[in-house]
């Protein structure tokens, strides 16, 4: 599957969507369809290795959730963004699409805060289970003391 | 259509079960660094576990952030300590995409032949941490370890001659290298390379000739070609179950497309295919020291030669996502740049953080000295997996 | 007049001599390890390293003794003692020369078999009695082995006792004046191999550790212990296969058969034993450990039934042509 079917079969499938560049093909989705697009990613464009996802942290314009996923075999390597919004920390699960997506939305969930709906198992992975805040987040400063202090 | 493993927290019964709950970790000999594995056992049988990271986290996200263009390479060595030229090769490489920054020739080769090296120091660590964990530091297995740390001294010697560093190295600038090679060091690599390869074809007749290691190495952990990609396992692990996957192929960087290679693919799945891939790996990576050290070509090692100082790199608005094949799998770097010295965000993709979220899906089932086995063939380093 | 004391004065030489070569047995393993792995082994204590061994017994002397708060204490102090008591009385019965031995039993080997087995016991206390999860499951591990491996070794030290005729060990020991047993065609050899086999697996050693297994179960039953009683427990191991390598030299080896003067009996005697002793060292330093339901059907499947039809082949032959020794 070339790079130009792959953004024609986007634009067909999810009219909201918007492709741009090519390796990595940065594609930005609405919320609403996070996990239908993961799953036509999967299934109808090939990308069965799921690199990574994360989250950046926007300030006032809201998080961003990405993730990484790649059809190897053909080369075709999908940046997959969607903004949640201000204020928003709710992102569904992509756990019943990649099996990956599970230690990886849990360290989101630990760094962001960001709840994943429909995780099996979301808690905290890198840090304590008491630990208050969520880091990577840029209102979490680096140089305060946070409790637990330790 | 892949499903999500049942859930693998431990449901602790004490009422007339006969389980046992038993914490391997994350103080102890085999857990390669604090890895908490928290097993549940029917005798000797384990039927889950609940895997608990997280002791190392240093906060290297966040550190990035705080950290600019210049200094935070030699710090990315500590993600991944054991093969720490990788990490930094990753966000380099991240920069530089950004920032559109050309490397010269000779700095891409010398790239090549440090990250080469890397790899072999790492599958000889590799090697012999995991027969430690299955010969046990009194038996067998401690014999395999020393041999194999004998043979890393001696790219660790390389390294030092080259960089002035043993374990982490800050040897890859953003747009090249820092060192040339000092002279007399192609020599003294070419002697090593020649020396190492002989030493593994020992390792082989040594593991391979011996019948216990057979058994405790075949057909135990088998991931089956599914179960891998599903779970976005990479390198050696996303190879021994038949999956062709390596970056410096897929997706050549750094000149890797100048070199004559072979990507072992095994189909098996077991530790004994995880074994034998990068067997071959430690050839191939040898092979393509030879090649680089006999292609060296001449010129600059850096497109910013000469530029010490930490404030003057200007990395534009951008991002950039940067992959490259670690010793490990996949190590890759995705980057956000707001155009001031600092980065805005860096997300490390740690290949030892995803193959790793495979153990809760291959080890119920085996017995507890295979915990050991598979965790030791996954080659975990915590420092990548909790960054 | 001094009759009396005779029965106090040679188990009183017996004991501290066995004492002193379990030491340095320690030490001679350790260099030869070393040599296999290209190091040099210990060195910085005296001459070569000769004093690291009591360097060592001096430094665990020294060290705290650490008792568990929720261990059974009476289970958990006593383990160690019970544990050696078996392992230092096997040496009862070995005649280290023709008449220097604390008793010549005339069912010697029977005695060494069964009070060797009853380190168990020991080990299971300790396990038991640390009330750690660790030196519990090594605990259950030691008895299947020992179930599974005792058979076996007994099996293979019975081959020499068909062909000597006897089950007086000084016999064993004077019937292969001609021949020593190893070199009987074929039974010899093959009996020979499968008692180092079982004797590295009824000694828990490498590849067979499966209850000490640091990697797995950090160092089994003897996690919880400390000093002394680490001490006791090491010192009742190493005991333990010293014993069984004069065993292994006793009946196949010709026991202190050498040549030069008679004096020197007890001499070749230690020499053999070592090298029996050596061999078991090679085999643990070589091989990885195997997984205890391997250990199992190795016992069970292959040595076992092997040892069985190796014992009524040496029947057979011994009705058929004699025995050889006398």
């Amino acid at each position: 599957m070339t790079l130009d079917q792959a953004r024609t079969l986007i634009a067909e499938r999810f009219p909201g969507a918007q492709a741009a560049g090519d390796s990595p093909m940065v594609v930005t989705v609405p919320a609403d369809v996070w996990v239908p697009f993961a799953r036509f990613a999967k299934e109808t464009l090939g990308c069965w290795f799921f690199s990574f996802l994360t989250a950046v942290d926007w300030k006032e314009e809201g998080l961003e959730v990405v993730a990484k996923i790649d059809n190897v075999d053909e080369k075709l390597s999908l940046l997959v963004k969607t903004r949640l919004g201000p204020g928003v920390s709710a992102c569904p699960s992509l756990t019943g699409v990649y099996r990956g997506a599970d230690w990886m939305e849990r360290e989101c969930y630990d760094m962001f805060g960001i709840r994943f709906e429909g995780h099996p198992d979301l808690r905290r992975i890198l840090l304590g289970d008491d630990w208050e805040g969520h880091p990577l987040l840029k209102s979490y400063p680096v140089d305060a003391p946070h409790p637990p202090f330790r | 259509m892949s499903t999500i493993a049942p859930s693998t927290r431990v449901e602790l019964d004490y009422t007339g079960s006969e389980r046992l709950t038993m914490n391997m970790g994350p103080q102890h000999p085999s857990a390669h660094g604090v890895f908490r594995a928290i097993l549940t056992l029917e005798g000797e049988q384990v039927v889950g576990i609940d895997a608990v990271i997280g002791y190392l986290h240093r906060c290297h996200e966040k550190l990035a952030e705080t950290l600019t263009y210049a200094q935070y390479p030699s710090i990315a060595s500590k993600t991944d300590y054991v093969a720490a030229m990788t990490s930094e090769f990753a966000y380099v490489r991240a920069a530089a995409m950004i920032g559109k920054i050309e490397v010269p020739k000779r700095a891409q080769y010398l790239r090549v032949i440090a990250a080469e090296l890397q790899r072999v120091a790492s599958h000889l660590l590799w090697l012999g941490t995991w027969c430690l964990d299955m010969g046990g530091a009194l038996g067998g297995g401690a014999t395999v370890f020393l041999y194999c740390i004998r043979e890393r001294e001696f790219i660790l010697d390389l390294f030092e001659s080259l960089v002035g560093a043993r374990l982490l190295y800050g040897f890859y600038q953003v747009g090249g290298v820092r060192y040339d090679l000092p002279p007399g060091w192609a020599e003294q690599c070419r002697e090593t390379v020649d020396f190492i390869d002989r030493r593994i074809g020992e390792y082989e007749r040594m593991l391979e000739d011996n019948p216990f290691f057979l058994v405790r190495t075949q057909g135990v952990g088998v991931i089956s070609r599914e179960l891998a990609q599903g779970v976005g396992i990479s390198g050696p692990l996303v190879r021994g179950s038949g999956v062709n996957y390596d970056i410096r192929r897929t997706e050549p960087y750094s000149s890797y497309e100048d070199f004559d290679f072979r990507v072992p693919v095994e189909t098996g799945g077991d530790c004994y295919a995880r074994y034998r891939v990068r067997m071959v790996e430690f050839r191939e990576s040898l092979k393509i020291v030879r090649q680089a050290l006999d292609r060296l070509p001449e010129g600059p090692i850096s497109s910013r030669p000469g530029l010490k100082s930490v404030a003057q790199i200007r990395i534009p608005k951008g991002e950039a996502y940067a992959r490259v094949e670690g010793a490990r799998g996949e190590v890759g770097c995705y980057l956000i740049a707001d155009g001031s010295a600092k980065p805005y965000r860096m997300k490390w993709r740690g290949a030892s953080f995803s193959n790793l979220a495979i153990l809760p899906h291959i080890i119920p089932g085996h017995k507890v000295a295979d915990v050991v086995a598979i965790m030791g063939s996954v080659d975990p380093v915590f420092g990548e997996v909790d960054r | 007049m001094m009759e009396w004391l005779t029965p106090l004065i040679v188990p009183f030489i017996v004991l501290n001599a066995i004492l002193g070569i379990v030491t340095y047995v320690t030490l001679l393993e350790r260099k030869f390890a070393a040599r296999m792995q290209s190091r040099v082994g210990p060195y910085r204590v005296g001459p070569h390293g000769l004093l690291q061994p009591i360097a060592d017994a001096i430094k665990l002397m020294m060290k705290e003794d650490v008792v568990p708060t929720a261990a059974d204490r009476p289970v958990y102090n006593l383990a160690p003692i019970v544990f050696l008591i078996p392992c230092m009385l096997i040496f009862a019965t070995i005649p280290f020369a023709p008449g220097l031995g604390v008793a010549d039993l005339n069912i010697g080997i029977l005695f060494f078999l069964a009070v060797s087995a009853m380190e168990i016991v020991g080990l299971f206390m300790a396990g038991w009695g640390s009330n750690n999860k660790y030196a519990l499951l090594s605990a259950m591990r030691a008895v299947n082995q020992v179930i599974s491996y005792d058979l076996p070794f007994i099996f293979a030290a019975l081959v020499p006792v068909l062909l000597a005729g006897s089950l007086r060990l000084s016999e064993i020991a004077v019937a292969q004046a001609g021949l020593w047993f190893v070199f009987y065609p074929v039974i010899g050899q093959l009996a020979f191999v499968a008692f180092i086999v079982s004797t590295v697996a009824a000694e828990n050693r490498a590849p067979f550790d499966i209850l000490e297994a640091e990697s797995e179960l950090v160092a089994g039953f003897r996690v919880e212990y400390s000093g002394m009683k680490f001490a006791i427990i090491q010192l009742g191991e190493y005991a333990h296969v010293v014993g069984a390598s004069f065993l292994g030299a006793l009946l196949f080896l010709g026991a202190w058969a050498g040549p030069g003067p008679e004096w020197l009996g007890p001499v070749w005697f230690l020499v053999k034993a070592m090298f029996v002793f050596l061999l078991v060292t090679w085999v643990r330093w070589s091989f990885v450990r195997i997984r205890v339901d391997q250990i199992l059907a190795l016992s069970w499947k292959a040595l076992l039934p092997a040892t069985l039809v190796l014992l009524i082949a040496t029947a057979v032959v011994v009705v058929w042509r004699g025995t050889p020794g006398v």
